[in-house]
């Protein structure tokens, strides 16, 4: 996570992991083990295993084959937003309980 | 009740500094105490939160790196120049200091204590904090191979050198790429897939892998761990970008 040792030759981004508390605080529930499948390229994935571009106004995460946008998180003084346009699929493990 | 409770959602909590430990020159340890905290899983991260006396909030995800323990928790940061964060916590926060916590977060990156699979941690600078929970809380064979620049910038080593003397199940294998410590058998050089082959589980054991460190050392050493044969369903990774903070 943040506790950044970065080398020069590093990319912005960290991982969907750092997914897991925006997401959660919204969903109540952990996200990260869910899989979304991206409408550009149409490979699905583990949402951890997604880019996640997080210094900015929003929360941008990209499929890591195709680099399209899967989904966006902006939050407001009185709402969060969640943008899911560019996932066609997401799917969970099922509660065993 | 609060709508919050009742939808389960993830709030912050109240976190006190109950101790701190330097591990490095630049590396800190915050030992947190947090009311009500259930403990967690080796290899969860959890947001912190500042708050400015004018308001303003920042927050960061750090990975715990101690074993799980009911109320307490430890966090190991490394800091970052020009960081926002990162500087508050290893150079000034102290004892008795209150900061805000939520977690524990994070379901994939996460080595469970019933997995009885033999484990290869994979760790580059301070991405071995996560890792250090996972051998910490090691109940099962365990194999870390840690890169870091120097001897100085290494963290945890002498505990990681008792519990390897403790525990025949945990073996250490460090790897310096920038300067080596006095006597030691080579040069500075980087994780290649020679050195992984010689580390890892030998491809018919059923093992797993995670690998946390800088974008560029996950990429390559989670290609690496492919090329070897590891099934890309068992290797787990995290990345932490260069902005920090």
């Amino acid at each position: 996570m943040s506790t950044t040792n970065a080398g020069a030759d590093d990319m912005p981004w960290v991982d969907g992991n750092a997914l897991a508390g925006p997401l959660g605080e919204v969903f109540g529930t952990d996200l990260t083990m869910a899989e979304i499948t991206c409408a550009g390229c149409r490979t699905t994935r583990p949402l951890a295993a997604m880019r996640v571009f997080d210094r900015a106004p929003g929360i941008v995460t990209r499929c890591p084959g195709c680099e399209d946008v899967v989904l966006r998180i902006v939050r407001t003084t009185s709402r969060v937003f969640v943008d899911l346009r560019g996932s066609l699929v997401l799917s969970m493990p099922a509660p065993t309980t | 009740m609060a709508r919050t409770a009742v939808l389960g959602r993830l709030t912050w909590q109240v976190a006190t500094v109950a101790a701190t430990r330097m591990e490095s020159a630049t590396a800190r340890t915050l030992v947190l105490d947090v009311d009500g905290w259930d403990g967690h899983v080796p290899g969860q991260h959890v947001d912190l939160r500042l708050t400015a006396p004018d308001g303003y909030t920042a927050h960061r995800s750090y990975s715990i790196s101690s074993a799980p323990e009911h109320g307490r928790l430890e966090v190991t940061v490394q800091t970052v120049d020009d960081g926002e964060v990162s500087p508050y916590l290893v150079e000034v926060a102290e004892p008795g200091d209150q900061l805000e916590v939520r977690g524990p977060l994070g379901g994939w990156f996460v080595r469970r204590p019933d997995d009885p699979r033999p484990a290869l941690l994979i760790g580059g600078g301070s991405g071995v904090a996560p890792l250090m929970s996972m051998v910490r809380a090691a109940t099962h064979p365990t194999r870390l191979v840690y890169s870091t620049r120097s001897p100085s910038d290494a963290l945890f080593t002498a505990e990681l050198a008792a519990l390897s003397a403790r525990d025949g199940r945990i073996a250490v294998t460090y790897v310096y790429t920038r300067s080596v410590p006095p006597g030691w058998p080579e040069p500075p050089r980087r994780l290649d897939g020679d050195m992984l082959a010689r580390v890892a589980w030998p491809r018919d054991v059923d093992s797993v892998a995670y690998v946390c460190g800088p974008t560029g050392f996950v990429e390559t050493v989670a290609d690496l761990l492919v090329d070897l044969g590891h099934d890309p369903a068992n290797i787990r990774t995290e990345r932490f970008g260069p902005t920090g903070g």
